[in-house]
């Protein structure tokens, strides 16, 4: 049974111009933490924002828990959200911002609840001060904890860790990952960050121009991409050109094991981790490296093959110098992108489109 | 993705905050409707001679020479003291910048008055110095009693120009090898053609609007001839349509803002921010400067100080503090009201501008303005037909005032409340609509509280500006109603000077609050 369910939803802001959000269709399990990933202007926002009821879909239906929410006004969808840029009540204290939501109690339950729900985000003690008297990360838990406190069947988070800095951006992801988890709360988490995506969520869904290209657990989407796009956006990747066999597909880099058995040209994607330089020996060899980036934990080597550029990473141990032949070993198989091969598809290696077709023809 | 898309872009504005905003701009509207309605009451021979008479092209080209000239000896006193406080290395630049907003604190009728006490048999001069010199009368007085009241509205504006001016722009123009005069020509002057617009507008329709200089030294100009039209000649119908044509020229100044303004793009391209410009030395121009500053404060500032002074302790005795209390409370009892009325349907205008931009909202601040526009003395006019034709039982009443004052000054309470909105974010209302709080509850807990200071400050503005407010007040104010601007008004045209004396300083000791307050928006901005 899931918790949310947004079917077909879409919308256009003027009728010249193509729909920013198009027929976005995705669920929320309850419990889960669902994370809506994709570049500015992909639609993220927007969607988000159809579900809380600050805009009007064009089409679509959005249910919580089995309910249609469409015409039912914003502070009645029992849905929180936390703002990019917290929205903190700038003439409320802390603790007032919290209480804020829990409206409907008597006094001193409101502000026992208020109390127990700082204390869970480690702000004790804070309740007097003003927001303007807090730090970014302290606001940004204060924005939680006021949304929490109301006990929303689902909590929304646009982008909530882009006003933070690095340093506290990650320690502030997985605070508010196990705050979600120990309090069993859903919620749909927007961001154009791979990386937060990746460690903060469940399950995710990965837009690009108002459609979502492809949903699954993170993992699965890190490892199996189904398009260029998701390939790329989720990190670095190799975008192979073959020609499949079945299960063994030809390819610049030789055969390659594939994940899914084709027949005909196929576009593969291979991670750099997936792939490691051996040292050639007896003139098998594909390429040289170009270039080494030493990252301490591991090495990422560019071994250009055939006039392209590929990436591999490997351990602190292997050493190659720049101009040395070296072989490339997949170690996992290739990921056989649904793409259509004669469309092209990649923006970034531009190499590979006039590739495709001279293939082709 | 986009932060900037406001809240609800594709929502409705609530009814309860439509209803009135929508009222307020009707309103506004409403009088002009009225004075139409007047004007047609004439009978079709009658309108040939109304309309064709010779006096009102005397009275359209003395309306023109006045407001013309204005802006000139506007332009030439205000473009230096502008220079001067921003860009050269003159001390004191903050009291210089005070002074210069301070005659704003005197209002055209005292600024008259004070030039008229001057001169004359029994004058400030002929007492002091035995100098009997010819009162300031007609066009040169009316000149400069507007010219030296006004002037610090086009000083402000040309000051936050100069202010806002990228001095990257000026070292570029240097380096591709213009001179300093050409630089200033090209480059420098372009960027303050909005300041000199949007000054030159707020100057022209004061002038055009102005009754009490051009009364007090008779020079014939329309609002001057609606006021003799009206109270000594009753001829209605032709003050109806002498008001309709002056309405005419107001509303083609603020239409040709717009068309000079055009699409004039002057914003900063680069990224990053403004340096603060190098001053520029004075050197020899030192002597100069300090003449020309002494030659404006003086007469802008020493001349009505000195003045007033010397009247006040010329003053009877018979004005008990009494009697000058009692009209003081006249004027603020009329004020408040009307600063309360103005801020509450203020707030609605600026909220549904702001939140829900759209055609309709657009149209209704913009209607908030045409208030702002309608020449004050055809206003009231409009006001008394109103009230004789739709509702007797208004005529001659305190909250008739009120209402006109409130009209007039709308605008002026919108401002400070929309510059507020700004600065609140759309997010704080979507916050607490998703923590369970209806759109009403939200606007009251999370907008007004953010408000209260824009709320509060355009409230004071109208009522300040309501205190010294002469041509409303005049023609609508009941019977035996005196208040300080009348009372100023009336004495001095009776060649009353003493009289007149305590009630005009207390104008400029009240006023003086109302550029304290103007100066710290500015500081704010």
């Amino acid at each position: 049974m899931n918790l949310l369910e947004v079917s077909g939803l879409s919308k256009r802001f003027s009728p010249e111009q193509d729909p920013v959000v198009d027929q976005v269709s995705f669920a929320v399990k309850p419990g889960e933490i669902f994370g809506l990933l994709g570049p500015s202007g992909c639609g993220k926002t927007t969607t988000l924002r159809m579900i809380a009821g600050f805009e009007t879909p064009d089409d679509g239906d959005v249910h919580l828990g089995g309910q249609c929410l469409l015409a039912v006004p914003t502070e009645r969808r029992r849905i929180g959200i936390v703002f990019q840029d917290y929205a903190l009540f700038p003439h409320l204290s802390v603790l007032k911002n919290v209480m804020f939501g829990l409206h409907r109690m008597k006094n001193p339950a409101r502000r026992d609840r208020a109390l127990e729900v700082l204390s869970l985000v480690g702000l004790s003690g804070y309740e007097n001060r003003m927001p303007d008297e807090l730090s970014g990360g302290q606001q940004q838990r204060v924005a939680l904890a006021r949304a929490v406190a109301a006990e929303p069947e689902l909590i929304l988070l646009d982008e909530p860790f882009s006003n933070l800095d690095a340093a506290l951006r990650e320690q502030t992801r997985s605070e508010v990952r196990s705050l979600l988890k120990k309090t069993g709360m859903s919620a749909i988490l927007v961001t154009h960050d791979q990386e937060e995506a990746l460690s903060v969520s469940d399950r995710i869904g990965v837009m690009r121009d108002g459609r979502i290209e492809q949903i699954g657990p993170s993992e699965e989407v890190y490892h199996r991409p189904h398009s260029c796009f998701v390939a790329q956006f989720l990190g670095r990747t190799n975008v192979l050109l073959g020609v499949g066999h079945g299960a063994y597909a030809d390819t610049p880099l030789g055969k390659l094991k594939m994940t899914e058995s084709r027949f005909g040209p196929v576009l593969l994607s291979l991670r750099p981790e997936h792939v490691e330089p051996a040292a050639a020996n007896n003139g098998d060899s594909h390429g040289t490296v170009t270039a080494r980036e030493f990252k301490g934990h591991d090495i990422t080597y560019k071994v250009k093959v055939g006039g392209t550029e590929y990436l591999a990473h490997t351990e602190y141990t292997r050493y190659f110098a720049p101009g040395e032949s070296v072989r490339l070993v997949a170690r996992e198989p290739a990921v056989v992108l649904h793409e259509d091969v004669h469309h092209g598809c990649c923006e970034e290696p531009e190499s590979l489109c006039p590739k495709i077709t001279a293939l082709m023809l | 993705m986009n932060p900037a898309l406001p809240a609800a872009a594709t929502r409705r504005p609530p009814w309860y905050l439509v209803l009135p905003a929508g009222a307020a701009a009707v309103g506004t509207v409403l009088p002009i409707l009225y004075l139409i309605l007047r004007a047609l009451d004439a009978e079709p021979q009658q309108l040939a001679t109304l309309i064709l008479r010779s006096r009102n092209l005397v009275l359209f080209g003395n309306t023109i020479a006045l407001t013309l000239g204005v802006l000139t000896a506007c332009a030439v006193l205000a473009l230096p003291l502008a220079w001067l406080t921003v860009r050269s290395d003159i001390k004191h630049k903050r009291l210089l910048t005070f002074m210069g907003v301070l005659p704003l604190a005197i209002p055209g009728y005292v600024m008259a008055y004070s030039l008229i006490s001057l001169g004359g048999n029994y004058g400030f001069l002929a007492r002091i110095f035995d100098w009997v010199v010819p009162r300031p009368r007609g066009y040169m007085g009316a000149l400069a009693a507007l010219t030296l009241y006004t002037y610090p509205y086009l000083f402000l504006n040309l000051r936050a120009a100069f202010l806002g001016l990228d001095p990257a722009l000026e070292e570029s123009s240097r380096s591709l090898g213009y001179t300093s005069m050409q630089t200033f020509l090209h480059v420098t002057l372009p960027h303050l053609k909005p300041a000199f617009l949007a000054g030159g507008v707020v100057i022209s329709l004061y002038v055009l609007g102005d009754f009490g200089a051009v009364a007090l030294m008779r020079f014939e100009v329309f609002s001057y001839a609606i006021y003799t039209q009206y109270s000594s000649a009753f001829n209605r119908v032709y003050a109806a349509w002498l008001s309709l044509m002056l309405l005419t020229m107001s509303l083609s100044v603020v239409l040709l803002e717009g068309r000079l303004l055009g699409r004039a793009k002057l914003a900063r391209v680069a990224t990053g921010v403004a340096r603060k410009g190098r001053s520029v030395r004075l050197g020899w121009w030192r002597p100069a400067t300090y003449l020309y500053l002494t030659l404006l404060f003086g007469a802008s500032l020493g001349l009505p100080a000195v003045v007033l002074t010397y009247w006040l302790t010329l003053s009877p005795p018979s004005i008990e503090p009494l009697r000058f209390a009692g009209v003081f409370m006249r004027s603020a009892a009329a004020s408040a009201p009307a600063a309360v009325v103005a801020g509450l349907f203020a707030l609605p205008i600026a909220y549904i501008r702001i939140r829900y931009p759209s055609r309709i909202s657009r149209t209704i601040e913009r209607l908030s303005y045409v208030g702002y526009a309608i020449p004050p003395l055809a206003l009231a006019l409009a006001m008394v037909f109103f009230s004789l034709r739709s509702a007797p039982w208004l005529y001659q009443t305190l909250p008739l005032l009120v209402l006109a004052y409130s009209l007039n000054f709308l605008a002026l309470a919108i401002g400070p409340i929309r510059s507020s909105l700004l600065q609140s974010s759309p997010r704080l209302e979507e916050a607490a609509r998703s923590l369970g709080r209806t759109r009403f509850e939200a606007f009251v807990f999370t907008v007004l509280p953010s408000l209260r200071r824009g709320i509060l400050a355009g409230m004071v503005l109208v009522f300040v500006i309501a205190m010294k407010e002469l041509p409303i007040t005049f023609l609508l104010a009941p019977t035996g109603y005196l208040t300080l601007s009348v009372s100023v008004f009336g004495r001095t045209s009776e060649a009353l000077l003493a009289e007149a004396a305590p009630y005009a300083a207390a104008i400029v000791v009240f006023s003086s609050l109302f550029v304290g307050l103007m100066l710290k928006y500015e500081g704010r901005h």
